[in-house]
């Protein structure tokens, strides 16, 4: 695992004595029932619902009422998930080595799910002859008037890369029991994804094509860009999640599997978005944009 | 829920009835829901049959008042047994029970993402099964191709409803697939080595990285077809430039490995039960583990041989049908080490074993067909003929329903502490087996002669198969009914089933704890060797 370096320590601790001993024989975390599976499946199986609903006979109240239960579904599961990680023997080493491997392969497969919508993009922008009914196989199609990548894309990308930086920062900080590292590379890494998710906002204000019955360059662009930036904030909040623990003293040099996790979240949103700004930015935009 | 009294009550006895069944944190209720699940919804899909089996029994139009009920009724039958009847009891049910079991684990790496895996079905459920109340119904076939699918044929809610009922699904299989990886890599018992590790085991760790690799690309495959139906965007409209073979690719690039996530489980419990039942440890062990790895890689890479009839060109079809052609390689290593295995073993014919050389005969006829359609030559004829119809359920309906079969015949004992009567079970198995041959073989004739899939109606020509096909089903639901009253004397007067029910042959961990195995099972980790 990539993190191998950190486990180390704790590992060191266990041969010390200091890890404390689960109540059990077996070093595994068996958890006990909880309402929040249930709850969030059925507030979730509403909230879509209250889609189809509100498209086709706009009432938008399931949608709320299932979204309000999610998010209070998310609230009290993690809250209860946290609660547990400051028990003495629950989180042992070989559970937090579990946590890493089902935060892996969360993000292996959103990794498969922006891999649809790329597909989605290449499939017209390889092959423009795909694009039904246009007079020339031409990608963008023609009379799309595409962003320049090198003004607020650009700046994007160095906002997202430099946070990536501060992330690092913090992650060092944690390492070596730098508290004050800690918090300040998290506070620049939330303010950066802020400001990225502030200019995407500006320049979908400024797209010169519409998203409804914008056509298929716009429908590639916006749901693959759209995707990411829900991603961004989805990421934001995972890291401000981190800040306010990392103000309470909850993480340590050798225990912040919950900052880890949103570092790795924030470097698969970080890579995602260079794909998105090589293909779609530079690569994709022609010459008869701006 | 974490509370200061968290761990005082992991002493081995059952919370009480919410918490246990809707609050649950234990693989092995969790793993009875997801078997209770399948058969209720197997209830539904099969029902569902009978109503095609009923039209489809003479020609002209029986009891459909039109093409599009016709439709919503096959694409509800698709979806449901799908997504509803066979992964749930496969990956949720016996994954659940016996992987944790197998390879020494307590319990599941996370207990309630297992639980929210199940809970996410439910809803799921209930979204599919009310789309087919609600205005025409979503009738655009499991594949739900657009044009067909997008809102100018299917204007209504339904669609919408199906469509949002595959992203429950497919949430659940994500969760569980992340689940089960992390617990087969991370919890096996001390001295468990990759290499040792039973072959349900090998089984459910591939279709796991299949889920894990596959569904989401469904999911942004739908995601798109969400937003083109609701919110204007073109990806598969032509009007807006878009291209509906777009989303040919992204289904079967999900459809593809999820023909194999339906089969790896049932290849697991078969080679448990063939080894059991001959009394012999499984012919190339290692062999059986990477033709699973094997099979899994390169399903990812054959999904355009769904689409020869897309207009692909031809270099794009010789590639599709040579890599097809390699599947049947190890999956011919798999066939073979399972007669060796039965090769000079001590052979007993009990329910599970019958069931399991069924499951090989059949599954080789639905897997030698499969080959037959993966020329692309030939499938200029036999695309969307009654063929692929007897093909695919060969390989589902007598193959992966068969692994279901073998597995609670096998496990019954196991999970409720009874043993099913031992006639009774044979009687069982010989209805299914007659009964759906009955209904599929002759399908492979209508496929020759040309009968089109999904139609209400067919030609005077094809009147004979057709009725030889009903009737057969119609044996086949008897069979399914019969198999409730089985499991009902099961529950009722069964013997109670020892530790180890099978005897010698029988050498995975699962047996060697009691009928049924205490609330958490293993209290202390067992040493593998």
């Amino acid at each position: 695992m990539a993190s191998s370096a950190h486990a180390a320590p704790a590992h060191a601790a266990t041969a010390a004595g200091q890890e404390p001993a689960p109540p059990h024989k077996h070093p595994y975390h068996l958890v006990d029932p909880s309402p929040w599976p249930l709850v969030g499946a059925f507030s979730g199986g509403a909230m879509l619902f209250g889609i189809v609903l509100n498209s086709h006979e706009g009432n938008r109240w399931m949608f709320l009422a299932g979204l309000a239960g999610l998010l209070f579904t998310m609230f009290m599961w993690w809250r209860d998930v946290l609660k547990e990680s400051r028990q003495p023997g629950v989180h042992t080493p070989i559970v937090r080595l579990g946590l890493r491997y089902g935060m892996m392969l969360f993000i292996a497969s959103e990794v498969m799910f922006f891999v649809a919508f790329f597909w989605a993009y290449f499939h017209y922008a390889i092959f423009p002859e795909n694009v039904l009914g246009a007079e020339h196989a031409v990608w963008p199609p023609a009379g799309i008037k595409t962003f320049d990548p090198f003004h607020l894309p650009l700046l994007n990308t160095m906002i997202l890369l430099l946070s990536g930086c501060t992330v690092t920062w913090a992650h060092h900080g944690v390492i070596h029991n730098d508290r004050k590292a800690l918090i300040q590379g998290l506070a620049l890494t939330v303010l950066l994804g802020l400001s990225f998710t502030g200019l995407q906002v500006l320049e979908y204000m400024e797209a010169p094509f519409a998203f409804a019955g914008g056509g298929i360059y716009s429908s590639t662009f916006f749901l693959a860009t759209g995707f990411h930036g829900f991603h961004v904030m989805v990421g934001t909040i995972f890291l401000a999640v981190c800040l306010f623990r990392a103000m309470a003293g909850q993480f340590t040099a050798e225990r912040h599997f919950g900052f880890e996790a949103a570092a790795w979240y924030w470097h698969f949103v970080d890579v995602v978005w260079l794909f998105l700004f090589v293909a779609i930015y530079v690569l994709g935009a022609g010459s008869s944009g701006h | 829920m974490a509370t200061a009294h968290a761990h005082d009550d992991h002493h081995d006895h059952a919370p009480g009835f919410v918490s246990r069944w809707l609050y649950s944190t234990n693989h092995k209720d969790i793993g009875t829901l997801y078997i209770l699940f399948s058969l209720f919804a197997g209830i539904i899909g099969i029902g569902i049959s009978l109503l095609m089996r009923i039209e489809l029994q003479q020609p002209g139009m029986q009891i459909f008042a039109d093409g599009q009920s016709w439709n919503a009724m096959v694409s509800a039958h698709g979806l449901i047994m799908v997504f509803f009847v066979i992964m749930p009891a496969l990956i949720g049910g016996f994954g659940n029970w016996f992987v944790p079991i197998m390879i020494g684990a307590p319990d599941m790496a996370f207990p309630r993402l297992n639980n929210i895996s199940f809970w996410l079905l439910v809803p799921a459920f209930l979204l599919l099964g009310g789309s087919m109340f609600v205005g025409q119904g979503a009738g655009a076939g499991w594949t739900i191709y657009p044009p067909l699918s997008d809102s100018q044929y299917q204007p209504g809610m339904s669609m919408d409803m199906a469509l949002f009922a595959l992203h429950l699904a497919g949430a659940s299989s994500i969760l569980g697939a992340a689940n089960f990886i992390t617990t087969i890599l991370n919890m096996r018992a001390p001295g468990m080595t990759l290499h040792k590790m039973p072959l349900f085991v090998w089984s459910m760790l591939v279709t796991a990285f299949l889920l894990l690799l596959a569904v989401p690309v469904l999911g942004g495959a739908i995601t798109m077809l969400i937003t083109d139906r609701n919110f204007g965007t073109a990806f598969f409209r032509p009007e807006g430039g878009g291209d509906p073979v777009l989303f040919q690719h992204l289904f079967w690039f999900f459809g593809h490995p999820e023909v194999y996530i339906m089969i790896l489980p049932a290849f697991g419990i078969v080679s448990h039960v063939v080894s059991t039942f001959s009394k012999k440890p499984v012919f190339g062990y290692l062999g059986m583990a990477y033709a699973m790895v094997a099979i899994g890689v390169v399903g990812f890479v054959v999904w355009a041989h769904h689409m020869y009839q897309s207009g692909m060109d031809v270099d794009t079809r010789a590639y599709f049908m040579a890599a097809t052609m390699v599947i049947a390689v190890p999956t011919g290593v798999k066939i073979f080490s399972w007669i060796a295995t039965m090769w000079g073993g001590s052979m007993r014919y009990d329910t599970p074993m019958l069931f399991a050389i069924g499951f090989i005969f059949l599954f080789t006829v639905g897997g030698v067909t499969g080959v037959v359609l993966a020329n692309a030559s030939i499938t200029q004829i036999l695309h969307n003929t009654y063929y692929v119809v007897a093909h695919f359920h060969y390989v589902l309906s007598l193959g992966a329903v068969f692994g279901i079969y073998c597995g609670i015949y096998y496990w019954i004992g196991k999970m409720s502490g009874r043993q099913y009567p031992e006639m009774l079970g044979k009687i069982h198995f010989w209805m299914t087996f007659i009964g759906v041959n009955l209904t599929f073989f002759p399908m492979h004739f209508l496929g020759n002669q040309g009968m089109p899939r999904r139609y209400p109606d067919y030609a005077d020509a094809h009147a004979g198969w057709n009725l030889i096909a009903s009737l057969g089903a119609y044996l086949s639901i008897a069979s399914f009914v019969f198999f409730f009253f089985v499991m009902w004397v099961t529950f009722r007067r069964g013997a109670v089933a020892a530790a180890n029910p099978w005897g010698e042959g029988a050498t995975t961990l699962e047996w060697q704890v009691p009928s049924p195995p205490a609330f958490h099972t293993f209290e202390e980790l067992p040493r593998i060797r």
